[in-house]
């Protein structure tokens, strides 16, 4: 029977009684106390969604009489010997109950600090988050954490509850302060859909019927909230699917298991193989149900392909147009669980997709201070830190932006040695300069290179608005190092343009690359022993840095010609200032994109303070000096 | 997800599970225990592979008093040409004359299902265990992750579950170290019967309303399956209609009242009822938690 199944169409579902509907995954997360675990069990108690026996469980095995009527909704879920003893919540519950609207799977989590790990756990599940906050005590750290750890590991929807509103009075005031510094906590997390609701989880005020104690707010109650929030919508997107498990099972068959992560695929199509250069047509599709001539993301198939080809479970298959990224370094965040501290370098396993691989953690760039919101230093993430990282796998794999391709862009670290899950994270993008490729050093060093030249080579990074005289300084200047016997090369941002920055306009993140590969260029010609002078507006005080970053301390200078915008738009030499002024031309520095003045440059020079001959020929005496041997 | 409606998600979430399951582990096997969880397992297991056939085995542990209607399911479901039934049976606690009637409930599942599986497990070398509990069964199997670890003596510990974020299961093991799968955690009782009329699978009778012997006893109707279980004094045999809503040990298995012949009548009696699945599992209202004690010591 069941080996024939694929053959024949699945059977009618024509005998349901009712329509089929989709399912909710949500999470109750917030501070610990704040009312989770009973809240969850109200909502299932007022839907009557608790069995009889399971209700009379609650209320004869209680510790505590604290509660009402003798039944402790909170047991509900917390449902470990631990839990009950300490009446706390350690690991995340399942609860499922169903409306005309649809299934939810409620997963209550943890409000203890030490217990992040399973709040992340119960967070990568959930779709949509009732975050709760104690009306006494108002958004507390880890009601921060827990938002933050939402918006990075894809909770798209929060439903506010302000929960134990029976002891504040039921002050409306109170609501809307804690409503009000909430939303300006979430946000900028850049969720879908925020809304607040003031309850009483012991009573079941607004949770399923309206309270009668706070008239003033008429908004939905949490089970109507949760009935109207959306379905999330995937993306469309180009197909890609991951390779489960490579089925050569059956005689002369060779199919490739997996889920599609993203997009359609039908067949006929063609796919890559990533990584790799391989391409193959789409022979057939196997489902689990339904057609056989296309599937959708979220759908399992078995795809047969028009020719053999080695792929391997890890593998991605995609569409040629899919911007999958295949790379081995890649910007991360990371969330830390384990006790031992993530520290740089250590070697780790990753688990992305169906792919296992090792990793290591090549820089932390900061580390988020929950409750600020601050970008710290850290040298390394301790258990419950969450920080912006960059990895390096030891190899290439595909991947995808979480954002783009949550299947594809979300990780678990994982302990070589106890094989525990200690950490979890998420893509952010790709790393264009690939670790693989080391730097070769010849056999002929800039010290060599130096002495033939009799010269230290050198990098004067010349900065200023457009029109400020850069270019024709460097000019003058070259001109009088020339005289002296000296190798120079002007590197002029206008020039570059025309070649290999040609595919860049002038938006910040065109500007931030145009500056990297100006700087790239110089520390090149640096290398090879030149003074370069570079004329670059380089408007941005993050890329001069960075620009600096690339060379030793003596073998960078620079120079900030500055020349007053009135005065550059008066010589206007090209008649940019004009059509920016007009509108023409769009994100003009100093008109309509800003310049940020440097602070402490090696010379600053005053174009309006002298000739242009005079001013040259003191900057080429002051360079000269720096690179006489 | 673009699933239509819930079975879809859940089914095409088991898919995953399971073949992730194959990919990873080096020697498999699905618990099978001839129930309704079992049964929508092995259906999904076979879509999940096709056309491959079933690369794993099956596994019952035998404790000697299932009900006689099982056992026949079971021997015919193992002609099957795809199935490789392995029955595992504690023979030592059978010769040592364990029985539930005698040392009751808890004494009788430690031996012969706890010990019993921890026995087969290592026995055979399965690194994996596939099985058909359900989150919504009970409240300690409701903290429980899709693939549970188990240390040495196959225990659950409860407080150090490892993290489960998204799909990217950590199927790692380390020695001594063996796994729990549970395909099925997300889904209900009534998603299974559901699925169940939908893919139009066949389960064992005793889940349909008869007519058979019923045994009171406390608040239990049992239904003496052979003539190890007696009337006590005072206890008579009556005819009433019943089905059971779970398998286990007949003598540990409590019947329910029940009109409900076939999936559609189940349906609509569980959409009506006000009692959980498992109140008919003797073994779960021993005194404290003895589902989570249970499954410290090794029980699935």
């Amino acid at each position: 029977m069941a080996l024939t199944m694929m053959t024949t169409p699945p059977p009618e579902t024509g005998g349901d009684t009712r329509p089929a509907i989709p399912m909710m995954r949500v999470i109750a997360c917030g501070s610990v106390d704040d009312g989770k675990s009973t809240l969850l069990g109200r909502l299932l108690h007022d839907t009557g969604n608790i069995p009889h026996d399971r209700l009379a469980s609650l209320a004869n095995t209680s510790t505590t009489d604290m509660h009402d009527a003798g039944i402790d909704l909170s047991r509900l879920a917390d449902g470990l010997q631990a839990e009950r003893e300490q009446a706390i919540t350690i690991d995340v519950a399942h609860l499922y109950f169903e409306t005309m609207q649809r299934r939810y799977i409620l997963m209550d989590c943890p409000g203890h600090e030490q217990y992040t790990r399973n709040m992340v756990t119960g967070a990568t599940a959930a779709s949509l988050a009732i975050v709760l906050v104690d009306a006494r005590g108002g958004i507390k750290p880890q009601t921060r954490r827990h938002l933050t750890l939402c918006a990075l590991f894809g909770v798209r929807q929060v439903i506010l509850a302000v929960n134990k509103m029976d002891s504040t009075g039921y002050d409306e005031g109170i609501y809307r302060d804690i409503v009000h510094s909430f939303m300006q906590l979430a946000t900028p997390l850049g969720f879908d859909a925020m809304h607040g609701v003031p309850v009483v989880a012991t009573q079941g005020d607004n949770i399923v019927s309206r309270s009668k104690t706070m008239p003033w707010f008429d908004g939905p109650v949490l089970a109507e909230l949760l009935d109207s929030m959306p379905d999330p919508v995937p993306a469309t997107r180009h197909f890609s699917m991951p390779v489960q498990w490579v089925n050569r099972l059956a005689p002369g068959f060779r199919g490739y298991a997996g889920t599609v992560a993203s997009g359609s695929v039908r067949v006929g199509d063609t796919v890559c193989i990533l990584p790799g250069t391989e391409r193959a047509t789409v022979r057939d599709i196997i489902p689990i149900r339904g057609d056989r001539d296309s599937a959708m993301q979220g759908d399992p198939v078995t795809l047969l392909l028009d020719r053999d080809i080695d792929i391997a479970r890890g593998n991605v298959l995609a569409a040629p147009a899919s911007p999958v990224l295949v790379a081995d370094r890649f910007a991360v965040h990371i969330a830390w669980f384990d006790d031992k501290p993530l520290l740089p370098q250590r070697t780790y396993q990753i688990k992305i997709g169906t792919r296992l691989a090792s990793m290591r953690v090549t820089a932390i760039r900061h580390k988020v201070d929950v409750v600020s919101g601050a970008s710290l230093p850290a040298s390394h993430l301790e258990a419950q830190d969450i920080g912006r990282c960059d990895i390096e796998t030891d190899e290439v794999m595909a991947c995808e932006a979480f954002a783009s391709v949550p299947v594809l862009g979300g990780f678990a670290i994982i302990d070589r040695s106890s094989g525990a899950t200690v950490g979890g994270g998420t893509i952010l993008s790709a790393l264009r300069r690939s670790a693989n490729v080391r730097w070769h050093d010849g056999l002929i060093g800039p010290d060599d290179r130096a002495t033939m030249k009799q010269q230290r080579p050198l990098c004067v990074w010349m900065t200023g608005l457009s029109g400020a005289g850069k270019s024709t300084l460097a000019s003058l200047v070259e001109q009088q190092l020339a005289r002296n016997g000296r190798h120079t090369y002007v590197l002029d941002g206008d020039n570059l343009r025309h070649g290999l920055n040609g595919d860049l306009g002038f938006t910040k993140e065109h500007r931030i690359e145009n500056v990297r590969r100006i700087a790239e260029v110089a520390r090149l010609m640096v290398d090879a022993g030149l003074v370069v002078l570079v004329c670059a507006i380089s408007p941005f005080a993050d890329d001069r840095a960075f620009a600096r970053s690339l060379f030793g301390n003596e073998q960078f200078m620079e120079v900030f010609v500055d020349t007053p915008l009135a005065e550059c738009e008066r010589r206007d030499p090209k008649g940019l200032y004009r059509k920016a002024r007009d509108g023409v031309i769009p994100h003009f520095t100093g008109i309509d994109a800003p310049y940020e003045t440097p602070l402490s440059p090696e010379i600053h020079i005053r174009t309006l303070s002298g000739a242009a001959e005079d001013i040259a020929a003191s900057l080429a005496g002051q360079i000269d000096r720096k690179i006489c041997q | 997800m673009t699933h239509s409606s819930h079975l879809d998600e859940l089914e095409a979430e088991s898919t995953y599970i399971l073949r992730e399951t194959m990919a990873c582990f080096r020697r498999p096997v699905l618990l099978y225990s001839m129930g309704k969880d079992s049964t929508v397992l092995l259906h999904l297991l076979r879509k999940a592979v096709f056309p491959a056939r079933l690369p794993c085995p099956l596994l019952h542990i035998d404790t000697g008093w299932k009900f006689r209607q099982m056992i026949a399911w079971r021997d015919q479901l193992a002609s099957e040409p795809d199935i490789d039934l392995i029955v595992h049976m504690n023979t030592q606690a059978v010769d040592a004359g364990i029985s539930p009637l005698v040392h009751g409930g808890t004494q009788h599942t430690y031996h012969m299902k706890t010990l019993a599986l921890r026995q087969a497990m290592d026995l055979h070398g399965f690194d994996a265990a596939i099985g058909g509990a359900r989150r919504d069964e009970e409240p300690s199997r409701a903290k429980e992750r899709v693939f549970s670890l188990r240390g040495q003596g196959h225990a659950w510990n409860p407080r150090e579950q490892r993290p489960e974020l998204w799909h990217a299961y950590n199927t790692t093991l380390r020695e001594g170290q063996s796994m729990r799968v549970f395909p099925l955690s997300n889904w209900t009782e009534s998603d299974v019967w559901t699925y169940i009329r939908n893919e139009n699978l066949d389960v064992v009778p005793l889940y349909f309303a008869e007519t058979r012997p019923v045994l009171c006893r406390g608040d239990s109707l049992l239904v003496p399956d052979d003539d190890r279980l007696v009337p006590g004094h005072g206890e008579t045999i009556t005819q009433r209609r019943v089905r059971f809503r779970t398998l286990g040990c007949y003598p540990l298995t409590s019947a329910i009242d029940s009109e409900a012949t076939d999936i559609e009548g189940i349906l609509a009696e569980l959409a009506a009822s006000r009692l959980s699945e498992r109140q008919g599992r003797l073994i779960d209202h021993a005194p404290g938690d003895s589902m989570e004690a249970k499954k410290r010591e090794g029980y699935f």
